[in-house]
């Protein structure tokens, strides 16, 4: 009962018109971005935070343009898969099997609606999901003790490469880079200069943003430029000929069982760590097809069915990975780092303290939330023509854009010409670790974690008196331990295996 | 082995962080680990991975050729570049320069190019200052 109070409080935040018109913006720039080839839910919220932050907007301003974005760009990447048979983001990866053979039959229309329909159910019961899990999460939290919160950012990073995870090594290796680079600056504890080398630029260490902005945006420019793709990613043909928008009541009845399906096992994929939304419209995707069509006789030739289990399953887990980011301040994928990394520009520290401490925030963003699921159903329903049009701005004007927007970015929060220059350093190293498969989103997660672990390692130790043993000391953390190694073990004896399904199921 | 070079480059940043941490001075205030604790860890895992690396590599990647590889390499350094002197000559001049240098590359009509650097500057420069009031750079011309 307290929870409904708390979210009609939320509502009276977000309702407000300024708030309103922030999340109508974050939803049509969201749908944008995830419709695009190349710029997924990271890269556009990664770009926006510090375009938001120097606007001067306020914490739950800035969060309900930012979350608008994430939600906005779920929706948005079904856009390109249904009508290019190119996935607008790694989640949406899955809706091209059916959706594009639909395209193709003259289908277009109807295959974005079911997708519509199907990722708002699933965002929809996701966000009733995370107001009732993420409570119950934060009583358990509060359990914890520095010792079980440095093992619990272990748990983190052991998990976060995935079951589909191919080689653990690179994954420890990106964590330990991340961590390293987040210990540059002056010492939290004791104030002591480390790894400055007596430089003033880094005397206050590495701003988070530098490094993600660098990493996602400036890599992905530097990718198109060495595949030579410039041209648009559409042509005028596939663009708007989308068909008859709104399918028949049959349709939609036939799908129904399906996307609730989705929306379940996406919403736990999204909570579960080292899941995330890719997984989850992989395994909605995989038991739809187990549990409607198992002969294969109508999957993958432009299944309804097809969109709309995948297409719940991706939204459903954006919204459940907000349930271990907002309640344990730990994320479970790049966009929910993403996400962290936004709560901690504005100086917010996620985790069970934020329920009790800034009720307005965490409540204000999950009204948001709903609202913005309205208004992107609305978007990307009847009005889905406005969208499919961007896919005609040829990559070779969009891309240096992009680069140059982030530029204004960081340059308009630092006010440093030697910070863009570290970003661009970021952007290359960012180009030649995605070439050697090492993952990005460990090196995210530990500059923006490294100090809270280490903090919280060092507040273990000076209670212990300097006891190492007392990582292992109480069951919740023997139990955490337990999942760690389990999350990290894992993948190295069913990670090839993952791998090869899902990339087996890709299409092209 | 580009596996193996990327692990000895590890193994060298991994010791380096290791020496670097080792002369962390320590300041008046002192707690039970240390300043130095924590990065002897995380080094200690940047050069065991390292060392998997070497030993067991993964298979080489596809690397672009020679030619493309400098294309990467000529875009990093333009970008390079657009920070160094962005607070010299201003923003709309760099950003022009180095978005027609990018949209070059990726295809575009040399003397497109020039259009659409300007645009994009000229464009960026009204959105971003004039209307949403960001600072950007200002060059002794003062845009």
């Amino acid at each position: 009962m307290e929870t409904l109070y708390l979210l009609a409080d939320g509502f009276s935040i977000a309702l407000t018109p300024q708030n309103l018109f922030l999340a109508v913006v974050g939803c049509f720039l969201g749908t944008l971005m995830g419709a695009l080839p190349g710029l997924g839910p990271a890269n556009g919220v990664a770009i926006l935070i510090p375009i938001a932050f120097s606007l001067g907007l306020g914490p739950i301003p800035s969060l309900i343009l930012l979350t608008s974005v994430y939600y906005g760009a779920m929706y948005g990447g079904r856009i390109s898969s249904i009508l290019l048979n190119i996935p607008g983001d790694e989640p949406a990866m899955m809706t091209c099997i059916d959706g594009y053979p639909m395209a193709q039959k003259g289908q277009a229309g109807e295959a974005l609606s079911i997708g519509g329909v199907a990722s708002f159910v699933g965002a929809f019961v996701a966000t009733i999901g995370l107001v009732i899990l993420a409570p119950q999460l934060v009583k358990i939290a509060l359990l914890f003790g520095p010792a079980e919160y440095f093992v619990l950012f272990t748990v983190a990073f052991a998990t976060l490469g995935g079951v589909s995870s191919t080689n653990q090594a690179k994954s420890a290796f990106a964590a330990a880079l991340g961590l390293g680079i987040a210990m540059i600056g002056s010492d939290s504890q004791t104030g002591s200069q480390r790894f400055t080398f007596d430089h003033i630029h880094l005397y206050d260490g590495i701003d988070f943003l530098i490094a993600i902005v660098g990493l996602f945006a400036l890599s992905e420019v530097l990718i198109f430029l060495e595949h030579h793709r410039g041209g648009a990613a559409g042509s005028s043909s596939q663009a708007t000929k989308i068909g008859r928008i709104l399918p028949d009541f049959k349709m939609i009845k036939s799908c129904l069982p399906s996307i609730a399906r989705g929306t379940g096992l996406g919403f736990f994929s999204g909570v579960l760590p080292g899941a995330g939304a890719s997984l989850g419209s992989f395994l909605a995707y995989s038991l739809e097809k187990q549990t409607v069509d198992r002969d294969g006789k109508t999957f993958g030739k432009g299944d309804p069915r097809g969109v709309a289990a995948p297409e719940a399953g991706n939204n459903a887990a954006a919204g459940g990975a907000l349930v271990p980011m907002l309640s344990l301040g730990v994320p479970g994928s790049g966009t929910t780092a993403v996400m962290l990394a936004v709560l901690l520009q504005l100086n917010i520290t996620p985790g069970p303290l934020l329920f009790s401490k800034n009720p307005d925030v965490v409540w204000g963003l999950i009204a948001a939330l709903f609202i913005a699921n309205f208004i992107l159903l609305l978007m990307n329903v009847p009005l889905v023509g406005l969208f499919t049009r961007v896919l005609l701005i040829p990559t070779r004007i969009l891309m240096p854009v992009v680069a140059m927007i982030s530029f204004v970015g960081i340059y308009s929060i630092t006010g440093s010409t030697f910070d863009v220059m570290l970003m661009v350093a970021f952007g290359f190293a960012g180009w030649i670790l995605r070439k050697l498969e090492v993952p990005l989103v460990p090196v995210i997660l530990g500059i923006l974690l490294g100090n809270q672990m280490e903090v919280n390692l060092r507040r273990a130790m000076t209670i212990s008196d300097g006891d190492w043993l007392t990582l292992v000391g109480s069951p919740l953390a023997i139990i955490l331990w337990m999942i760690a190694i389990a999350g990290f073990v894992l993948p190295m004896f069913v990670g090839r295996r993952m791998k090869a399904r899902m990339e087996a199921e890709r299409p092209e | 082995m580009s596996d193996r070079i990327f692990g000895g480059f590890g193994l060298a940043l991994a010791i380096f962080y290791i020496w670097a941490a080792s002369i962390i001075k320590d300041s008046f205030m002192v707690d039970v680990v240390g300043p130095r604790a924590f990065p002897y860890i995380v080094g200690t895992v940047l050069a065991l991975t390292s060392i998997y690396f070497i030993v067991r590599p993964d298979e080489e990647p596809r690397w672009p050729i020679m030619r493309d590889l400098m294309e990467i390499l000529a875009a990093t350094v333009v970008m390079f570049l657009y920070a160094w002197f962005l607070s010299d000559v201003g923003f709309i001049i760099s950003t022009t320069i180095a978005t027609a240098y990018l949209t070059w590359r990726l295809g575009t009509e040399p003397l497109w190019s020039l259009v659409v650097g300007v645009l994009t500057a000229i464009g960026i420069y009204v959105v971003f200052h004039l209307i949403l009031g960001l600072a950007l750079a200002e060059g002794p011309l003062g845009f």
